[in-house]
């Protein structure tokens, strides 16, 4: 009796351990091996910078309130409040300590496209990496080529302060697991090199959806909703719906190209809240690269 | 029976006192001013970028509106008139700051009306000057609906 009872428990504590095996193998931090960040030569600063802009690096990483050159300061600090809890922006200068002047490219490259931190833990996907996953390895190198470029700042921000059960890093993993991806977020019907340039800056580094798509309870974007907006996760109001069949549908390409170049709507209004920073930093990219953004806009799959 | 009437009377009333309000409250008022701030801007722009020909008439007026609804704006916020509408609580919050950042663009706006621009190029300068006020005070005060 006692041998069969044993032997249940035996097999039960096999079947977890397989299963919390599993679990691990299904959601361990995956960074690239580091034969896929060698030999990428000398970064080309210029298309750093612009990688820099159209990635809105500054958006989060330079202080609040930051215009003009501070612009460029990574310093972080600034609070992101979402709904699992309050993320705090790090510090990407090129500070060693603060900073990440002590990160080979490997580990920045890993953290950009991978989710991974320099210790090989998971990061949170307020980082945007699940859009950063799009960018060629080439990119990543002329954009940590360019940050390298930029001033060192030793601030160092709190913390974040995160709920049960965000505050559980390996959870990521199965966040991960679920709604992780570099693949397109649409099939285009056709695809020019102008439309297909547009899909690259805006689901890559522009990174529009994880703002203008609307989520899950648990942080994915929800399927068939690509760019269709919904409640702000930031607070109070609405994300716009950007697909032809939202709040851009009676803009054409020439209006959209021109918002992204000078913050006003056909109508005259202007960008509001985070919007602006967005803006501002977009209007930095080459008017080419605005006119494929707006392309693209105007072909993505129409959500009402 | 009675009641019914009263009832309807009743209804018909606040009925009423809906349509008046949705016309003379705050939030209509302030909506209605930035409207007329808006379609300034865009007769400025429309100048500014060659789409029409310079007007000095035009320019006066568009830049007299600016200055003077931007004015009256600020004092059409009253406590409770967030609900339905675009403001964000930072009005309420912060409004020293709200009514500087007013303050600063009627007098960028009077400015340009001192001195006058005479053609495309000092229409554009002007557009900077006056443009820069919209999205500063949009990023922390405005929330979209």
């Amino acid at each position: 009796m006692a041998s069969v009872l044993s032997k249940i428990l035996g097999a039960g504590v096999v079947i977890v351990a397989v299963g919390a095996a599993a679990a691990w193998f299904l959601t361990k931090p995956d960074p690239h091996p580091d034969s896929y960040w060698a030999n990428l030569g000398t970064p080309d600063l210029a298309k750093g910078e612009q990688l820099f802009w159209a990635g809105g690096c500054a958006s989060c990483h330079a202080a609040t309130g930051a215009s003009g050159d501070a612009l460029k300061v990574m310093s972080g600090g600034r609070a992101l409040p979402s709904p699992f809890g309050t993320f705090h922006i790090p510090n990407i200068s090129p500070d060693p300590k603060a900073g990440i002047g002590g990160w080979t490219l490997a580990q920045f490259g890993n953290a950009m496209t991978r989710g991974v931190g320099p210790n090989g833990e998971h990061l949170y996907p307020s980082f945007p990496y699940g859009s950063y996953a799009r960018l060629p390895a080439k990119d990543v190198n002329d954009l940590f080529g360019y940050l390298k470029t930029l001033p060192a700042s030793q601030n160092i921000a709190p913390p974040h302060e995160l709920g049960f059960p965000f505050n559980i890093r390996m959870a990521v993993g199965g966040w991960k697991f679920l709604y992780f991806n570099d693949q397109p977020r649409v099939q285009l019907a056709s695809a020019d090199d102008k439309l297909k340039r547009g899909q690259f800056l805006v689901e890559g580094p522009g990174h529009c959806g994880e703002c203008h798509t609307p989520r899950d309870a648990m942080g994915g974007f929800l399927p068939g909703k690509w760019l269709a907006g919904g409640p702000n996760p930031e607070g109070k109001g609405t994300i716009p719906n950007i697909t032809p069949g939202g709040d851009l549908g009676s803009w054409s390409e020439g209006d959209i190209t021109n918002y992204l170049e000078t913050g006003f709507t056909p109508d005259f209004d202007t960008a509001g809240g985070s919007m602006v920073e967005v803006q501002q930093n977009i209007a930095h990219l080459p008017k080419g690269d605005i006119e494929a953004i707006a392309a693209y806009l105007k072909a993505v799959p129409s959500v009402k | 029976m009675k009641f019914k009437l009263i009832g309807a009377a009743v209804a018909v009333l606040c009925l009423g006192m809906g349509a008046v309000t949705a016309q003379e409250t705050p939030v209509a008022k302030r909506e209605a001013l930035m409207k007329g701030i808006g379609g300034s801007v865009a007769q400025l722009s429309g100048i500014a970028k060659g789409d029409k020909p310079f007007d000095a008439a035009v320019v006066k007026t568009a830049l007299t509106t600016i200055s003077t609804n931007i004015k009256a704006f600020p004092d059409l916020f009253p406590a409770g008139s967030e609900a339905n509408s675009a403001a964000a609580p930072a009005i309420w919050e912060n409004n020293t700051d709200f009514r500087a950042k007013a303050a600063k663009m009627g007098a960028d706006a009077d400015m340009v009306l001192a001195s006058m621009p005479t053609d495309q190029a000092g229409v554009q300068k002007a557009m900077q000057t006056i443009g820069a006020n919209c999205n500063a005070c949009h990023q922390t005060y405005r929330l979209k609906k």
